[in-house]
């Protein structure tokens, strides 16, 4: 299981200290897929970077914990974290092309991510195993490629194939399909699902795409500018979004502007997210809320269990 | 390397003077340099009045004199005197005005060859430009030390034609930085729009495109003395510059080495100056660099 | 590749010419008679001026003398120096392993040290290392090595008296020419241990002139070329799949960031040799750089202009050889065979 509690991250910059994740709480069990939304700049990558122990070096854990079957990894040693890294928890990245090192081969990345690990015996017959998994044609000849041989989709595959070469438990998908042709963002997407469904892996899925999520994900988690807004399980968010922000992403999907209840409520999210360095007080949503009122501009708003769902807002919506 | 060069990072003027002595200021590196460069500059000029005797006054019983620190040393002559009894701070002082007038040739000819040639090829294109950046292709390839070598050999020893030597291994780099700007600079629509006002080629490159190049010519140029003065002073060093009794720092050197054990001072103190002089001009040049180009400034 | 080394191959070819063209036009540009040069000072009768003429067509149209040249050269035929009588072919056989193994050692020297010292300033970004390798780094970039070398001298065998001032091995020693690099020939001579380690102590001091420069840049350019690659996204991925911190900067960093320091270093080559020139001198090192100067101050013309000419062939060869590393050692550029 892993658990993130109570986790705060910031950065330090030039113009000051930035707190871009604030407070953050949610579990996830192996075999399920926690979906996280939000806009860029909202936190969801540092999430992830935070959990990976990979956080850039101007970067601080303010507070909070990350529990990965009861072990808190904020308190590992480097060389715990080696160990995890691949073996418990893995992680593939938004852009493919630039994730693959270009001087080395497919082959030789994929096998050291199972050398790293202590795997030894029939590395190259894994590796063709783990290219056949993903759906790689050829993976004989593939081994021999060099990143710059491959396709976008075809990247993100062997990306994939290297995360899960030592069946980790989590994996961690950060916005996987962004910079893929839209044709192959389903297939990239089809690939995660089956593998974990067979797998039975936990997997974090993220991106800016509420869509993706609805399709995907078992639970979604609602981010925006540091703040989980909304979190429960699928249906509830996506049917019955308690959230303005959450009805706002919903309402900005194609084929729901037709649907007048979403329309009259809130069509678009107007203004842009804040400047982490100069927070608005109260609501961090409040100068773009149509809601919004005296409580929201000052006071900011405490998380609160509606059913199912945790919701971080003075005006919760009835749900329709 | 290709003719085609790698394109430049785009430099442009800062907008005020203040804002770039803001972040030039800021610079350790730079301010040390820009003392560096000052002082000498300053010895230079000031030469005939602050150097204690004439640099090829010879005083007959002060020969290999030590400075006036070590044991023998005669406080007429501070920093000692060389083997046949001039006094070396002198030699020194005029050396700065030497080197100073090296360098500052050095980059006046190579600058105004490279910037034209550059210029020229970058604005015209085609096989004008083709033959520019051949020829600089090969003044690049061949060892420095060579060209100037055949300089010096076909028009003899002297410092004059040490400079001219040196000057010309300069060129390619101002030809390969100003025509990458005029390539950047000539696509860019404020060029493309003064030219359908009828803007002739001269009018294009001296008002328009010219002065958007000035900020990396301005550090090429300062690196460009640090060049100058370091060849100069080697061919000095090689019998092929400057002869003597010029007091040119290189060779001096020349001159002392064979005092390298009764008089180290004669070899320590003008191979000391040159690398100051020199990594003050350095310091100058990243730093302007630094202060000169947006791509850094935050 | 084939494009790559296609398009190299096009800036060495009319390198090649231009280099004939200003060794052929050297002789000719001096004023003076350039038969009355090659002769020297010493006079000759009349036949053998005549039979220099003949020889050099000097009586025929400038663009035959020209071709004349080219035709002689090809020939293996470069004039005989005035001072020595000797073929200059055979002059620069004799010294141009002594710079090719200086150069080498020196530039070993830049590369083994340099590219550490500059992956452990990327890493330590802003630390004191960092601050004081820059800073020492732009003293050696702008070091006259001809006063640097005399400071060496100065100090290790004038001070301290550990190495010998000149010349590449003992007197003692006789070592007959084979690989022509002495650390090499000593064991082929029989000599043994004592005979290295007096070429080594002889070879250091000049290694270290020599070396100071490309140290230098070196250094500086790994730690720029390292920086820009530690905030790659593979260099995370490799994180990520748990490798460790050496492994991730010295394997996934190292190999991508040495793509632009090896460029430099095999431009170099050219560098080198005007290097070799002032540190031959000081050290009195018997390679090509001193007998080009020396010919230079006496009047060699012969020697002079063949001595370019063979000089900068060395250089455009070894060029060409580094490009073809190059092209072999990037997958980029090996893929498009």
């Amino acid at each position: 299981m892993l658990t993130v509690e109570n986790l705060s991250v910031s950065f330090e910059t030039r113009r000051g200290r930035m707190s871009v994740v604030e407070d953050l709480s949610f579990t996830l069990e192996r075999g399920r897929t926690l979906g996280i939304v939000g806009e860029s700049g909202s936190g969801k990558s540092v999430t992830s970077l935070a959990i990976m122990g990979l956080l850039p070096p101007n970067a601080r854990v303010t507070s909070g914990h990350v529990w990965l079957d009861g072990q808190d990894l904020l308190c590992a040693s480097e060389s715990e974290l080696q160990r995890i890294r691949g073996e418990s928890l893995a992680m593939i990245f938004q852009d493919p092309m630039t994730s693959l090192n270009p001087s080395f081969t497919v082959g030789f990345q994929l096998e050291e991510a199972m050398t790293a690990h202590g795997v030894k015996d029939d590395l190259r017959a894994r590796a063709v195993e783990l290219l056949k998994w993903v759906g790689i044609p050829d993976p004989e000849i593939r081994l021999s490629s060099y990143p710059h041989q491959l396709s976008g989709g075809m990247a993100q595959r062997v990306m994939i194939a290297m995360a899960i070469a030592c069946s980790p438990d989590f994996l961690i998908a950060d916005e996987p399909t962004t910079a893929l042709d839209v044709t192959i963002q389903a297939q990239i997407l089809a690939l995660l699902k089956k593998i974990q469904k067979e797998r039975g892996m936990g997997l974090i899925l993220i991106t800016h795409d509420i869509g993706v999520v609805a399709q995907m994900a078992d639970e979604i988690l609602v981010m925006y500018a540091g703040h989980a807004l909304e979190k429960g399980p699928k249906d509830e968010v996506i049917y019955r979004p308690r959230h303005p922000y959450t009805r706002a992403l919903l309402a900005s999907l194609p084929g729901r502007q037709e649907n007048a209840a979403f329309r009259s409520r809130l069509p678009t999210i107007a203004g842009v997210v804040p400047d982490l360095l100069k927070r608005p007080t109260g609501c961090q949503l409040h100068p773009r809320c149509e809601f919004a009122d005296e409580e929201c501009r000052t006071k900011p708003p405490e998380k609160q269990k509606v059913g199912e769902v945790d919701v971080k807002c003075h005006r919760p919506l009835e749900p329709q | 390397m290709s003719s085609g060069g790698a394109v430049e990072s785009p430099m442009t003027a800062p907008s005020s003077f203040g804002e770039f002595w803001f972040v030039f200021s800021r610079n350790r590196g730079a301010v040390v340099g820009l003392a560096i460069v000052a002082l000498f500059a300053f010895l230079a000029i000031a030469a005939p009045w602050i150097a204690p005797y004439d640099p090829a006054l010879i005083s007959d019983g002060a020969l290999l004199k030590p400075p006036f620190w070590s044991e023998g040393g005669e406080p007429g002559f501070w920093l000692g005197t060389d083997d046949v009894g001039r006094d070396l701070l002198s030699r020194l002082i005029y050396g700065a005005r030497v080197s100073m007038a090296v360098g500052f040739l050095v980059v006046v000819v190579s600058l105004a060859v490279g910037t034209l040639l550059g210029l020229v090829g970058g604005y015209a294109g085609g096989w004008i430009d083709a033959v520019i950046m051949r020829l600089m292709d090969i003044l690049m390839s061949l060892p420095s030390i060579l060209l100037a070598i055949v300089v010096v050999t076909v028009l003899g020893q002297s410092l004059v034609n040490a400079i001219l030597a040196v000057s010309i291994t300069v060129i390619p780099g101002f030809v390969r930085l100003v025509r990458a700007q005029v390539l950047v600079e000539k696509s860019k629509p404020y060029v493309i729009a003064s030219r359908t006002f009828g803007a002739g080629p001269m009018r294009q490159i001296f008002i328009n495109i010219l002065p958007n190049c000035m900020a990396p010519v301005i550090v090429q140029g300062t690196l460009g003395f640090s060049d100058g003065i370091l060849n100069v002073a080697a061919l000095g060093f090689l019998g092929l510059g400057a002869q003597p009794p010029t007091a040119e720092w290189g060779t001096m050197l020349s001159d002392a080495r064979s005092f390298i054990e009764s008089a180290p001072w004669l070899v320590t103190l003008p191979g000391l100056c040159i690398l100051i002089l020199v990594l003050g001009f350095n310091l100058l040049g990243d730093g302007l660099r630094d202060a000169l180009d947006p791509r850094l400034q935050k | 590749m084939i494009a790559f080394l296609l398009r190299r191959l096009g800036v060495a070819i009319p390198t090649l010419i231009g280099a004939t063209v200003i060794a052929f036009g050297l002789i000719r540009l001096v004023p003076g008679d350039p038969v009355l040069h090659m002769i020297g000072e010493r006079g000759a009768s009349p036949e053998v001026y005549a039979e220099m003429r003949a020889r050099y067509g000097l009586d025929r149209p400038l663009t035959t003398q020209y071709f004349l040249f080219l035709k002689n050269a090809l020939n293996g035929d470069f004039g005989e120096s005035i001072v020595s009588g000797q073929p200059v072919w055979h002059e620069f056989m004799d010294r141009f392993p002594a710079t090719l193994e200086l150069g080498l050692i020196a530039l070993s020297l830049a590369v083994l040290i340099g590219i550490p010292l500059g992956v452990v300033a990327a890493v330590r970004r802003n630390s004191l290392f960092d601050y004081a390798l820059m800073s020492v780094s732009l003293v050696g970039y702008s070091m006259p090595i001809f006063w640097w070398g005399l400071i060496l001298i100065l100090f290790f065998s004038v001070k301290l008296g550990l190495t010998p001032v000149s010349g590449r091995i003992d007197f003692a020693y006789d070592v007959p020419p084979w690989s022509g690099f002495l650390l090499i020939d000593v064991w082929k001579a029989g000599e043994g241990w004592p005979a290295f380690k007096s070429a080594l102590v002889h070879l250091v001091l000049p290694a270290i002139a020599l070396g100071t420069i490309p140290l230098a840049t070196v250094a500086r350019m790994t730690r720029s070329s390292m920086l820009e690659v530690l905030g790659e996204d593979y260099m995370r991925t490799a994180r990520a799949k748990g490798l460790s911190r050496m492994r991730v900067i010295f394997v996934h960093g190292l190999r991508n960031a040495l793509v632009p320091v090896i460029t430099v270093v095999g431009l170099m080559a050219g560098s080198i040799v005007t290097g070799a020139v002032l540190t031959e001198t000081i050290f009195s090192w018997p390679g090509i750089g001193r007998w080009l100067v020396e010919s230079v101050l006496a009047r060699d013309y012969p020697v002079v202009q063949s001595g370019i000419l063979l000089i900068s062939l060395a250089v455009i060869v070894v060029n060409l050889l580094v490009d073809v590393a190059y092209a072999w050692a990037n997958p980029r550029l090996r893929g498009r065979l």
